[in-house]
């Protein structure tokens, strides 16, 4: 056998680095339960009352809500346009059918600083008001690359000869995308939808430009950092979200490695 | 034919299994509506949400000023252009991004590359496993991690605290943060597992029987590394190297969170000049040599990329 002293140099700089990247997380958790505004060593007293002040911080509880809204109007509609340029993309052929596939991944290599100052442009000119509408559409463009590389990747792996069989039985293109197409992306589709969600209900960037008014988490967030008294409310409830999208990012990796 | 016109299936296609679904079949009316019914809302978004804004972006980038109504004629004029060409400070600064950025993904790329090595050789069954705990970092809201680095290196922060608490300083350090180097710190941190992935991705392809040779043929492990698992990963290198360069050229939140007016990068002048000054024409012009110097670098990786890829 060869020598051991690789591995387990190798394991120790793997689990040492992991630890490394948990320690600051590991910090926000012990910051919402510490009793001072301040974390500073010692730390004195341990409670949950910043969770429970939580519930009573409406403001805080809108922009979650906000986030919430947002994240589930774009994610709908960034897995609906990905799964119709998924379909053109692997079961047509026409002119323009590569510009359509480029644009859709694009907006995976635009700087989001040069995105969101060109749709505060296009708002402004068309005097649309900012808004959870205006942050929806971005994430929208934002989470569109990611649904279609998913369902595309799936779709992509299965076999063109079932959609020819239902045809040749009769059933016309929009029944046979219905009735067999689309379950057999289901999961797929599901995990590109699940994806499109956490990336924007965490998404800063876009919706710091676009958002109005009605903040989003993220950007209520980064409003209320100079009120350093506030900021353990907001780590409790981030900390919660956090969870929240965690669950659903895991959720989201089980179904994409499902197989058909 | 006209664009975006679907073309007419050949006569050899109407066979079965022979791709009749790339045109149409018979007279293909479902086929059709379908297409339509799905190309037009794709196109209307990507359209109205991504062309039109670059469009209308570079459109203001030769505009001479802010004055009348947003959505007004104006004669174009490189005013913009001649007023960034002229001042140093962002050239410069665009240069300290690019060199951040630079200096963050090969952090990334090197920090993360004994981590896929570990993964793909070592781990065994369990890889599954550590790959997920690997990720769960990356998976947590961007915006609590920036702001966990402002917690830890902060005046008041855990790291200033804990030192004192320790005796080992009186006076709290303030050079850790607003500066650049919390920014590289706080990046290189954020994108570390993601590098991993397409690292991995590579190691994970490389026929185990090219080992068993070398071996036979009496290389050292050290010898085998650089010969075979070095070269055939570098597509993978290259990759993660891309996917962390690319969007941190980009980066304005974190420079605003760790970074103070000390570690300003690019994006934060963009920013500055759509919110605070609103200054859009010239925001617009450093907005387009943004845009145009992120596409020319992602056309030089797509090259760089598939040309290893040739290799394979």
């Amino acid at each position: 056998m060869k020598s051991r002293r690789g591995p387990v140099l190798l394991g120790t700089y793997y689990f040492g680095l992991i630890v490394l990247l948990y320690l600051p997380i590991a910090l926000l958790f012990l910051f919402s339960v510490n009793s001072s505004a301040f974390l500073s060593f010692p730390i004195k007293q341990l409670t949950l009352d910043w969770y429970q002040k939580l519930f009573d911080a409406d403001a805080v509880l809108r922009s979650a809500r906000n986030s919430l809204v947002v994240a589930l109007g774009s994610s709908l509609a960034a897995t609906t346009l990905g799964t119709m340029v998924s379909i053109l993309m692997l079961r047509y052929k026409f002119r323009g059918q590569n510009l359509l596939i480029a644009l859709s991944v694009l907006p995976l290599i635009v700087p989001y600083v040069v995105l969101g100052v060109a749709l505060l442009i296009l708002f402004s000119v068309l005097h649309i008001d900012r808004s959870l509408w205006t942050v929806g559409i971005a994430h929208t463009v934002v989470a569109l690359p990611y649904t279609l590389l998913i369902i595309a990747s799936r779709f992509a792996g299965m076999d063109a000869g079932i959609e020819e069989a239902a045809m040749d039985l009769g059933a016309d293109y929009p029944t046979t995308l219905r009735r067999v197409v689309l379950p057999l992306i289901f999961p797929a589709m599901v995990s590109a939808w699940l994806t499109a969600f956490t990336v924007s209900f965490d998404e800063f960037a876009l919706a710091l430009f676009l958002a109005g008014t009605q903040p989003t988490f993220p950007v209520y967030l980064f409003s209320q950092l100079r009120f350093a008294n506030r900021l353990p409310i907001m780590i409790a409830l981030a900390v919660l979200l956090m969870i929240g999208t965690l669950t659903l990012v895991l959720v989201a990796e089980r179904f994409r490695r499902r197989e058909v | 034919m006209t664009s975006s016109t679907p073309t007419l299936p050949s006569p050899k296609s109407n066979s079965f299994g022979g791709g009749i679904l790339k045109g149409w079949k018979g007279r293909g009316w479902d086929r059709r509506a379908t297409f339509w019914l799905i190309y037009l809302p794709p196109l209307f978004c990507l359209f109205v949400f991504l062309v039109m804004p670059v469009l209308l972006m570079a459109a203001f980038s030769f505009r001479p000023d802010m004055r009348g109504d947003l959505f007004r004629t104006w004669i174009p004029t490189l005013d913009q252009y001649a007023s960034l060409v002229a001042t140093g400070s962002y050239w410069r600064l665009l240069g300290i991004s690019t060199l951040t950025a630079l200096g963050i993904a090969i952090s990334a790329v090197l920090l993360a590359y004994p981590l896929a090595y570990f993964l793909a050789f070592y781990a065994g069954a369990r890889a599954g496993f550590y790959l997920i705990l690997l990720l769960v970092p990356f998976w947590t809201s961007y915006l609590l991690r920036i702001m966990a680095w402002k917690i830890l290196l902060g005046t008041e922060g855990v790291i200033n605290s804990f030192l004192i608490y320790a005796g080992l300083i009186q006076e709290p350090l303030t050079a850790l943060l607003y500066n650049r180097t919390a920014v590289v710190l706080t990046l290189v941190y954020v994108w570390l597992p993601f590098a991993a992935l397409p690292i991995l991705a590579a190691l994970q392809r490389i026929d185990p029987a090219l080992f068993e040779a070398a071996a036979d043929l009496g290389a050292r492990p050290a010898y085998q590394f650089a010969r075979i698992t070095l070269p055939l990963s570098l597509p993978g290198v290259f990759a993660a190297f891309f996917m962390v360069f690319i969007p941190t050229i980009g980066e304005y939140v974190t420079p605003l969170l760790v970074g103070g007016s000390r570690g300003f990068l690019y994006g934060n002048i963009i920013q500055d000049f759509f919110t605070k000054a609103a200054n859009w024409p010239l925001g617009s012009a450093l907005s387009m040599i943004m845009l145009a110097a992120t596409l020319i670098l992602v056309v030089l990786a797509t090259r760089l990329i598939d040309l290893r890829q040739l290799f394979e």
